[in-house]
């Protein structure tokens, strides 16, 4: 028992994980992470899991298009090189929305999109760190550090008890290139 | 979007029975893990010979110039306009799918939203090399962004649509990529983790490093969701744009300000026909049936109808203001087009665009598979005359009589078409073989709450009556997945 860094926890069911997740809750085991193919509603709130601040992130990077979108037609068409194109006037408002409006948008997708891929640790080439290779496919995984939760046999009942199938001792955190 | 209860009335999404999550994996996966069948080489053959003629026509024409094709004085512009619209709205259906669907939770967007997007992506190719092609000079296409130059600081004219075209479609090709891509992150990971050596490694690379924890899914959901919200005014920007590439200039026939709406009306309904072209085709070919079944078909049936009634309502409108403006030569343009030498044009547009789609009116045209799929080939053939009509009637007769003329397509005309639908079904074809053509993660999502088999349990449980099963049972009646028996079997 001693080399056991993780319990992992193997479901069938969505539903059999949370009950998992208040079991465990309810005998105070702190769970390390939770790892599932498809998005889990309602299981950001159980775990205590913050709010994302994309949104933030995607507005800020949407007003930064806008601003350059609109710097750059102003720059080019106004000051530095103003023409004369069959007597229109220099400063359109109304020519000037469809590229600051793209660039606005493309701003806010590839900024946002950048963030996501920084703070969750996705890029090309990154070494898969997973600790169990059905996570990706049909087992909804419970992890629970082992050295911090020492009672292995009570965690181990608890996982059975809201229906777990499997219940494995890692001695590796990662599973992915053995 | 797996908080959505489904009524147990609402007709089932995924059909088929002992669906599990690992059977969904192992059912969609066929053809990315297996060795691809003879259909997958007849049709993979075929294209690539059509890519290759794309490649031999675009490259005479560079070599050429744009004299190889059938343009003149005063049809300026014929076919490489044409197609490039036509191309630009077959893109559109994918990001209208993915985003727009996500938007007002249309859940059964699930199954067709991947190969969708993945066709806005090769449609949106196809369309940008048009837009390389007929500058003439294609070495000197990055004149059209406003970089430092060496001219002295002369920039891009701003007030030009085709400026704001080089924008709105590079962003859209961007956006829809990067929209493409993020989603398929978790799939990639399901390909990865179940396969060895070469191909693990690549997938690998492929994956990010996805694990599927908690905070990522999370992220993931808030991404898409953003995403979404900013391609749907994107999408509608871009075919606004591409149509005041006409609205916006002086020739009869062209500056109407009907165009952006009608233009992304129709860029909807032509995508909506590709979709429907090739998941019928996919469906059948790789074992779908359960995934994408009738129900889809059906909707995007509706779409289509909807789509092809705004843009019947659309040509109406066209010829009423172009009576009512009064003005002679705006008269003169809309009679010589249904009337003049390109009399054929038109009518196989009308006809094609707006009588076609009104069958579906009938549940059993809508219902059925053959005839879904003749009549989604009929609505891109219209919609490419409908483009083919408003540029080449307009132009080919302008103010002076002495300058009418009319247009015949040359073989690089015809050659890079042809070449360009090749391109297309190759790098469909590539994209069904090695990537997962279904989202499944998303998915996985309706196993339990939309799928046949747990609308049956709960029948069985007895959570309905007698009335409501009857009412099940005979929704279910249309669906080729599901057997008579099966039917039989939720009234005991």
């Amino acid at each position: 028992m001693s080399d056991t860094k993780y319990i992992l926890g193997h479901f069938e069911h969505p539903d059999d994980l949370m009950d998992g997740i208040d079991k465990l809750q309810k005998s105070n085991v702190s769970i390390y992470d939770v790892y599932t193919p498809m998005p889990i509603h309602g299981i950001e709130a159980k775990l205590g899991v913050p709010p994302s601040r994309l949104p933030i992130v995607a507005f800020l990077c949407g007003i930064t298009g806008t601003i350059s979108g609109f710097s750059l037609l102003y720059y080019t068409l106004h000051k530095d090189w103003p023409m004369n194109i069959g007597g229109k006037p220099t400063l359109p408002f109304p020519d000037y929305v469809p590229v600051t409006f793209e660039l606005t948008i493309l701003f806010c997708a590839l900024g946002m999109v950048a963030a996501f891929y920084f703070r969750s640790h996705l890029f090309p080439g990154r070494a898969p760190r997973v600790m169990d290779l059905r996570a990706t496919n049909d087992r909804f995984i419970i992890a629970i550090d082992a050295k911090d939760n020492r009672d292995h046999e009570k965690i181990d009942s608890l996982l059975k008890d809201a229906g777990a199938v499997e219940v494995l001792y890692n001695e590796r955190k990662y599973v992915s290139y053995e | 979007m797996s908080s959505h209860n489904e009524s147990i009335l609402r007709e089932p999404l995924i059909t088929g029975e002992n669906i599990t999550y690992s059977k969904v994996t192992e059912d969609i996966l066929v053809p990315v893990e297996n060795k691809p069948n003879k259909a997958w080489w007849i049709g993979f053959t075929m294209a690539a010979l059509g890519a290759l003629l794309w490649v031999f026509s675009v490259s005479y024409t560079f070599w050429t110039g744009i004299g190889a094709w059938g343009l003149n004085k005063t049809v300026g512009w014929a076919w490489d306009i044409t197609d490039f619209v036509w191309w630009v709205g077959i893109g559109h259906a994918g990001t209208l799918i993915s985003a727009v669907l996500l938007l007002f939770r249309q859940n059964w967007r699930n199954s067709i939203n991947r190969s969708a997007e993945a066709m806005t992506i090769f449609a949106v190719i196809c369309a940008a090399t048009y837009v390389v092609a007929h500058m003439g000079r294609p070495w000197l296409a990055y004149w059209i962004f406003p970089l430092p130059n060496q001219f002295g600081s002369l920039w891009v004219n701003f007030n030009s649509p085709l400026v704001w075209d080089a924008f709105a479609i590079s962003t859209y090709f961007t956006v829809s990529l990067v929209f493409w891509y993020t989603g398929l992150l978790p799939d990639i990971a399901t390909v990865r983790d179940r396969a060895s050596g070469l191909r693990r490694r690549i997938y690998s690379i492929l994956s990010f490093g996805w694990t599927g924890n908690v905070k990522t899914w999370q992220r993931f959901e808030i991404v898409s969701l953003i995403l979404a919200g900013i391609s749907t005014p994107l999408v509608l920007s871009v075919h606004t744009i591409v149509s005041m590439d006409f609205a916006t200039s002086v020739i009869p026939g062209w500056h109407t300000t009907i165009f952006p709406p009608y233009f992304v009306a129709g860029a909807i309904f032509s995508g909506f026909a590709m979709v429907q072209t090739l998941l019928l085709i996919t469906r059948k070919v790789l074992n779908f049936e359960n995934y994408i079944t009738m129900f889809h078909i059906e909707s995007m049936n509706v779409i289509i109808m909807v789509t092809g009634s705004i843009v019947g309502v659309a040509y109406l409108t066209e010829l009423f203001i172009a009576w009512y403006s009064g003005s002679e030569y705006e008269m003169y343009a809309f009679a010589n087009r249904v009337a003049g030498p390109y009399w054929w044009a038109y009518w196989s547009m009308m006809t094609c665009n707006v009588i076609s789609p009104q069958l579906f009116w009938f549940k059993k045209i809508r219902t059925s598979i053959p005839i879904s799929w003749a009549l989604s080939i009929v609505v891109n053939i219209g919609m490419w005359f409908e483009r083919f009509v408003i540029i080449v009637t307009s132009l080919h007769r302008d103010y002076i009589p002495s300058s009418w003329a009319m247009f015949y397509p040359t073989w690089t005309d015809v050659g890079i078409f042809i070449g360009s639908i090749g391109l297309f079904f190759t790098l469909f074809l590539l994209f069904l073989r090695f990537l997962p053509a279904i989202a499944m993660a998303e998915v996985k999502l309706l196993v339990h709450s939309a799928s046949h088999q747990q609308k049956r349990k709960l029948i069985k449980e007895g959570h309905l009556k007698a009335d409501q099963v009857e009412y099940y049972k005979e929704s279910l009646t249309k669906y080729d997945s599901v057997s008579e028996e099966e039917i039989n079997e939720l009234a005991k």
